[in-house]
C-alpha cells in the first residue's frame, strides 16, 4: 500500500570545496581523500493523511534537510520522496505546489520591502489559484483565518512582531492551499506567551484544513503536543520512531531515552532535589562518524557489538521502529 | 547570611527619540552567598537590561537614572568608569548568551585568559597558567593544558560557553550574572552547563543571578525567582512556591501556556495580546489589558503585596486563602 507521503531511503550528502591543492595532487594522480557528510543517511518514513509526524533532534542531526528534502526544496543524493506515489521532484526541480513551508525565522522568511499581502499573493497568482484581481480578497480571507487584521495586507514586514510575522508566513504557505505542511521550527524564536498563540493556531488550522504535517522541533515539549507520530534523528539517521505517546513515555533507544531525560521540568517542590542526568560528551563530528552504531561512544548500554555493527532501523514492537541492538533492553525497563 | 548584592529601585531609562523607554523601572532585589536566584520574563521584560545595568554595561541612551546596587555594600551606581572597571571581572562577572561572540577569534584560549587575568592581578606566567588550568578543570573541559592553545574555533558550541564560564571564574567572583547562557545550545549539552553551574555555586559559595526566558530551566536551578514584565518585577518568592501557586496572574499565565501543562493535542491556555510597547505602557498595571482577572481598579498603580517571603504588584492576588 502506497502511504499519503513517502519518504523512502533518502539521503543526502555535502561534499566540502575541493582545495586548489588537492585538485592539482588528483589530477597529477595522487589519491585524494575526499570527505563528504551525509547530512541525512538512509532516511525512510511514511505520513498517512491527516497526520502529523514530529521530526526531533538536537542541532546538526540532519532533520532541517531532512524537511528541505521532504518539502521538495533540496535534490536528494539517492532515495525518493513522494506525495501519493508522484515524486516531489523531477530533474531537480520541484514537481508540485501541494507541499509548503514554515520556516522559522519570520524576520528572515518575508522580503522586508514587500507589502506582506503581496507577499502572500505572490505564489497563488503564480499558479493560478486566484486571478490578479481578485488576489487582495483572497489574501484578506487567509489573514482573517491567521487571525490577523485583513486591513494589514498593505503593511510591511517591519511592522509586525515576531508572532504575527509568523501569522503572515503561515498564511502564506496555506494560500497555498497544501496538502502537506511542512514546519521548521516555527515556534522556536518566539515568547512563551506567543508561542501558545501559534501552536493553538497550529492545531487549529490543522483540524479545519486536514492538514498533513511535519512538525521539525528541537523542543520535545511542543514536539510531543503537536504529533501523532515523532520520530527521534542523531547524525542523519532515525533512531527511534513510532506513535509519539508510546515513544516519550517508554523510549525503546538509549538517546531518546537520554534526550528526555534532559529535558528539565518545572520544579513544584520545595526543596526539591534536582539532578541532570546529561548525556556525557558530544555529537561526533558527521565529518568523521564514529564505526559501528553512532551513539555508541556515549552510550551506556554500548558494547563491542555496538562498536562493529551498525544496528539498522528495524521494528520493534507494533508500530513502532527503532536502531539499537538493545531495544528489547530498554522496552523492558 | 550575608548579603554580597543589594539592589534597592533600580531604575534604567532609554532617552530615545520617540521619548523615555522605561526598561527598568524599580527594580529590587539581594542576593546572599552561594544563592541562585532566577530571573525570568519574555522580551521586553527588562531582564537584560537588569543584568547589563548591574555591571555598568548600559550604553547611551540608556542611563541608570535612580536606585541602588550595593555590591558588598558599596553602591556600584555612579561610580567612575575606572573604578567600575576594578570591580567588572573581579568581584561581579557576566556570562552571556552566544559564546562566539564573547570570545576573541583572533586569540588562543590562553591569551584571552592572560588577559583577563593580568587586568585585575600581578601573577607569574607559572601562576597564570596554573590559574587558568584551573578553572578550565573546574567547568569539565577535559584535558584542559592542551586545549589552552586552541582557539575559540576549535571548540564546540557548549565547549565554547563553558570557556566563557571559566573566564568569568577566574577571580572568583562574588556574583555572576548570566544572561540565557545556555538558550543557543542543545538540551543536551545545556544539562551539562545547568549540573556544572549548580556544582559551582555550592562549591565556590559564588552568588549568581540566572536570566531566562524558560521557566523549566530556571526551576532546576534557582532557589528563588523574579518574573519581570514590562520592566517591572510582577512576583518574587522561593522558586517552587511561585510556581505552584503563583500570585500574579501573568505568572499563571506563563506556567499555564506551556504545553507540558496541557493534553497533548488539546489547545493551549494562552495570554491574548502582545508584549505592550514601553513607549505606550496604559496606566496602572501594564497586564492589565491582557489581564482575565483585571478591573477598573487596575488602572492603578497595582500595591505591592507581601507575605511569608514572597511578593507581589496586583490588584487581584491569585491562590492568597490557600496560603493563609
Amino acid at each position: 500500500m502506497v502511504s499519503f507521503f513517502e519518504v523512502d531511503q533518502v539521503t543526502r550528502e555535502f561534499h566540502p570545496k575541493v582545495s586548489l591543492g588537492d585538485k592539482i595532487a588528483a589530477k597529477l594522480g595522487a589519491k585524494v581523500e575526499t570527505r563528504s557528510v551525509k547530512a541525512v543517511n538512509d532516511v525512510s518514513f511514511a505520513v498517512e493523511e491527516g497526520r502529523t509526524l514530529g521530526l526531533v533532534g538536537e542541532s546538526g542531526c540532519g532533520k532541517s534537510t531532512l524537511g528541505k528534502l521532504a518539502a521538495g526544496i533540496l535534490e536528494t543524493s539517492s532515495g525518493d520522496v513522494s506525495l501519493e506515489g508522484q515524486p516531489v521532484m523531477v530533474a531537480g526541480v520541484k514537481n508540485t505546489t501541494r507541499i509548503q513551508t514554515v520556516f522559522q525565522d519570520p524576520f528572515a522568511s518575508l522580503d522586508p520591502r514587500m507589502k506582506v499581502g503581496e507577499a502572500v499573493a505572490e505564489g497563488p497568482i503564480a499558479n493560478g489559484l486566484v486571478s490578479k484581481a481578485d488576489a487582495m480578497e483572497y489574501v484578506k480571507g487567509w489573514f482573517e483565518k491567521v487571525g490577523l487584521d485583513p486591513d494589514y495586507v498593505t503593511r510591511y514586514p517591519h511592522q509586525f512582531s515576531g508572532g504575527q510575522r509568523q501569522r503572515i508566513a503561515i498564511a502564506r504557505a496555506l494560500a497555498m492551499q497544501p496538502d502537506l505542511l511542512i514546519c521548521d521550527e516555527p515556534v522556536a524564536s518566539l515568547d512563551v506567551s506567543i508561542q501558545a498563540q501559534i501552536i493553538n493556531l497550529f492545531l487549529k488550522l490543522r483540524q479545519d484544513l486536514n492538514l498533513t504535517c511535519i512538525f521539525i522541533s528541537h523542543d520535545l515539549s511542543v514536539v510531543r503536543h503537536v504529533s501523532d507520530r515523532v520520530a527521534v534523528m542523531y547524525l542523519g539517521r532515525i533512531v527511534e520512531e513510532g506513535e509519539t505517546g508510546i515513544v516519550f513515555d517508554n523510549p525503546a533507544h538509549p538517546y531518546t531515552k537520554a534526550l528526555l531525560a534532559s529535558v528539565p521540568r518545572l520544579v513544584l517542590e520545595d526543596d526539591e532535589l534536582v539532578t541532570f542526568e546529561a548525556i556525557e560528551g558530544e555529537i561526533p563530528s558527521p565529518l568523521s562518524p564514529p564505526p559501528g552504531c553512532y551513539f555508541a561512544p556515549r552510550c551506556p548500554y554500548a558494547t563491542d557489538k555496538c562498536t562493529e555493527d551498525s544496528p539498522p532501523l528495524i521494528d520493534v514492537a507494533e508500530d513502532r521502529r527503532a536502531a539499537c541492538h538493545y531495544a528489547d533492553k530498554l522496552l523492558a525497563e | 547570611m550575608s548579603k554580597v548584592l543589594d539592589v534597592q529601585n533600580l531604575q534604567t531609562h532609554f532617552h530615545t527619540r520617540d521619548g523615555v523607554v522605561k526598561a527598568v523601572e524599580g527594580v529590587s532585589f539581594s542576593l546572599e552567598k552561594g544563592e541562585i536566584l532566577g530571573l525570568v520574563g519574555e522580551s521586553g521584560s527588562g531582564k537584560s537590561v537588569t543584568g547589563f545595568s548591574l555591571l555598568g554595561l548600559v550604553d547611551a541612551p540608556g542611563k541608570i537614572v535612580g536606585g541602588k546596587i550595593l555590591l558588598n555594600g558599596e553602591d556600584l551606581v555612579g561610580l567612575s568608569e575606572r573604578k567600575l572597571r576594578a570591580k567588572r571581572g573581579k568581584d561581579i562577572a557576566m556570562i552571556f548568551q552566544d559564546p562566539i561572540a564573547t570570545l576573541n577569534p583572533l586569540l588562543t584560549i590562553r591569551t584571552q585568559m592572560q588577559l583577563a587575568l593580568e587586568a585585575h592581578a600581578r601573577m607569574s606566567k607559572k601562576d597564570i597558567e596554573a590559574r587558568c588550568i584551573e578553572v578550565l578543570n573546574k567547568v569539565g573541559i577535559p584535558d584542559p593544558a592542551a586545549r589552552l592553545d586552541n582557539y575559540p574555533h576549535e571548540f564546540s558550541g557548549g565547549m565554547r560557553q563553558r570557556v566563557a564560564i571559566a573566564i568569568t571564574l577566574l577571580h572568583g567572583p562574588g556574583v555572576i550574572v548570566a544572561d540565557e547562557p545556555t538558550t543557543a545550545l542543545d538540551v543536551s549539552i545545556q544539562a551539562q552547563i545547568l549540573s556544572e553551574m549548580k556544582r559551582l555555586a555550592v562549591e565556590t559559595g559564588t552568588a549568581m543571578i540566572w536570566i531566562s526566558h524558560d521557566l523549566a530551566t530556571v526551576s532546576s536551578l534557582a532557589s528563588r525567582l523574579l518574573v519581570m514584565y514590562a520592566g517591572r518585577v510582577v512576583e518574587e518568592g522561593p522558586t517552587a512556591q511561585v510556581l505552584r501557586d503563583p500570585r500574579h496572574p501573568y505568572t499563571q499565565g506563563l506556567i499555564d501556556s506551556l504545553p507540558a501543562m496541557a493534553a497533548p493535542g488539546e489547545p493551549l491556555v494562552q495570554i491574548s495580546g502582545t508584549t505592550p510597547s514601553l513607549l505606550s505602557l496604559p496606566e496602572g498595571c501594564p497586564f492589565a489589558p491582557r489581564c482575565s482577572h483585571a478591573s477598573d481598579i487596575c488602572n492603578n498603580e497595582p500595591p505591592l503585596g507581601e507575605a511569608s517571603g514572597r511578593a507581589w504588584r496586583c490588584h487581584h492576588p491569585l491562590n492568597l486563602k490557600e496560603a493563609v
